[in-house]
């Protein structure tokens, strides 16, 4: 009997202790170097993974567990399925998924919805299960694969409409494409099927996407950083503008200017919203949407891109906008509540001046617009200074997400690292 | 309820039918490719360029045609725009070479284990000269040294003989 009284005492103990520790684990203790990122006083980050893959989005399901879109991958298991099973941030199962690879992802209604260059497809989420089942269903087809802009992101308004940006594959619309000396094609006939917004039935099986879809908005050249704002109820995206002003009119555009225009656009979308491409550019110097050269521009005429649509914020050129993620967590101080964060991928066209972007940006919200300046929020992810060229970028941030704590999570394309931004 | 099973069915054998022109269409993608990163290796070599090109004509062809998307330094831009350094797609053929810069290059190629899927527009309308120029560039700089390219032989696949 007294023995048996030990032994209780002693299982009592043991489970006390594990549970002690278990609690001890949930703290997450950042990395001392922040994963190699610099923040906000207050802000810390721990790396989840170092070497996903080629990421672009990212999901966190309410359980905590990751979902990253692969580029490429071995078999186009393109979904990385990363889960922490001791509670200290720390990625320790990596497991892949899926027959495709891709761009846009996203966890809708017990499915991982998941954009393909060409289609979106979604696989049924299995309860306890990290990966996604098998069984994928074809959603939207028919998307034009022509070589530019051909990443498809995905969002969802709740209403049960999808999103997908179809982004036009060229440059400006000249007649040959990316050619000194040839003009734009006036009407673009691009704009009939692709370089806008398509909103198509999240539940219809085997739609095309422009038979059974509709236009929801145009004169978008491409935008990867798509996001719904649920509290406002309206959709926003940010464009990758038009590049080589320089390189196609070198009597008009100086390669300085060339590498600061024209201004990655950020977009509230409404419906029917058009926002000028291939006609128009932003000039973010002159607060101006102007004509392009392409089309008789002479850098201030203005002409038809007066009826465009404006942004609601100007970024400068080139720095690749490719994701967007509204706050509504309540970890983050109050500055970032409904406030946007914008994934800046990095630059190319701003050779030979040396590249910019790399970084996470936060602009504060009120209502549906911006309320202040854009400022950089997580930078150092290209881990030298200045970047000659684009290679020379370590990390290039891609894709952003927000775990049920609210914490921020942030996907590099290069090798795939994930960061968790969080704050104390 | 019976109906249901063979809706559901219908549904199935579409995906089934779907998935299989899907996969034709990507056949390019079934290859194995490699989940590895580039090394950063290129960055460190393209410091150690044997041959001083920095007065050679084709520098100048390379700086208002190329550099843009391949870069100052030929590294070219990740998933995008592939490097120019130490690969046989430029090192290699000339006729190749001569060939994909007159005509430009679409479709999926393989570049150093990384698929790049951009398109190249064509350059045709610059002189053999130029281009002899601007190849020869290319394949003695950014620690390349592979031989020179001579107008003749721009010709010669420019003419098709």
């Amino acid at each position: 009997m007294k023995k048996l009284a030990y032994f209780v005492l002693l299982t009592l103990f043991a489970v006390s202790c594990g549970q002690e520790n278990a609690t001890e684990n949930h703290t997450l203790i950042p990395d001392s170097d922040n994963g190699g990122l610099t923040l906000p006083e207050g802000f810390s980050a721990l790396v989840v993974a170092d070497n996903v893959g080629r990421g672009r989005h990212i999901e966190v399901n309410e359980n905590g567990d990751i979902y990253v879109s692969l580029r490429q991958n071995d078999g186009n298991r393109g979904i990385a399925c990363l889960r922490d099973t001791s509670g200290n941030g720390k990625a320790d199962i990596i497991e892949y998924a899926g027959e495709h690879t891709g761009t846009g992802i996203k966890l809708h209604n017990g499915y991982l919805y998941f954009g393909t260059d060409s289609a979106v497809v979604r696989y049924p989420m299995q309860e306890g299960e990290l990966k996604p089942g098998n069984s994928w269903e074809l959603i939207a087809r028919g998307f034009p694969q022509e070589g530019q802009h051909e990443a498809k992101p995905i969002e969802f308004d709740g209403q049960g409409n999808m999103y997908v940006t179809v982004g036009a594959p060229s440059n400006a619309c000249m007649e040959q494409m990316r050619t000194k000396g040839s003009p734009g094609m006036d009407p673009c006939p691009i704009l009939d099927y692709a370089g806008g917004i398509w909103k198509v039935d999240e539940n219809m099986l085997n739609q095309h996407y422009l038979e059974d879809g509709e236009r929801y908005a145009t004169g978008i050249r491409h935008a990867v950083a798509t996001r719904w704002n649920k509290q406002v109820g309206e959709l926003y995206a940010v464009q990758h503008g038009r590049d080589q002003l320089h390189q196609f009119f070198p009597e008009m555009y100086t390669t300085e200017e060339s590498a600061e225009l024209p201004a990655e656009e950020f977009f509230l979308v409404t419906e029917g919203s058009d926002f000028g491409w291939p006609y128009c550019y932003y000039d973010q110097l002159q607060d101006s949407k102007v004509l392009a050269p392409e089309y008789g521009g002479d850098k201030t005429a203005r002409e038809r891109c007066e009826n465009k649509k404006d942004p609601i914020m100007a970024f400068p050129g080139h720095m690749a906008p490719n994701d967007l993620l509204f706050y509504t967590g309540d970890m983050f101080p109050e500055k970032y509540k409904n406030g946007a964060f914008i994934a800046f991928h990095g630059s190319w066209n701003r050779a030979p001046e040396p590249q910019e972007g790399f970084f996470v940006v936060s602009v504060p919200f009120d209502g549906e617009n911006p309320s202040g300046d854009w400022e950089i929020f997580a930078d150092g992810f290209a881990g030298t200074e200045p970047v000659n060229s684009t290679s020379d970028a370590e990390y290039r941030p891609c894709g952003l997400a927000q775990g049920p704590d609210g914490s921020l999570y942030v996907v590099d394309s290069n090798k795939g690292k994930v960061w968790r931004i969080i704050h104390s | 309820m019976k109906k249901m099973k063979i809706n559901k069915i219908a549904v199935l054998l579409l995906a089934v039918a779907l998935s299989a022109c899907g996969v034709k269409g990507n056949s390019g993608q079934q290859q194995s490719e490699p989940t590895e990163p580039t090394s950063r290796k290129a960055t460190v070599e393209k410091k150690s360029t044997s041959n001083d090109m920095s007065g050679h004509p084709g520098k100048k062809v390379y700086n208002s045609v190329c550099l843009a998307c391949h870069m100052a330094d030929g590294s070219g831009v990740p998933g995008m725009h592939p490097p120019l350094i130490d690969t046989d797609w430029v090192t290699g053929d000339k006729e190749r070479l001569i060939k994909i810069t007159l005509e430009g290059l679409s479709g999926k190629i393989k570049v150093k284990g990384e698929v790049y899927n951009s398109l190249m527009p064509p350059h045709s309308h610059l002189s053999d000269k130029q281009i002899a120029d601007v190849l020869t560039y290319i394949r003695k700089s950014f620690s390349n040294n592979a031989s020179g390219v001579t107008k003749e032989e721009v010709q010669k696949v420019r003419n098709g003989s």
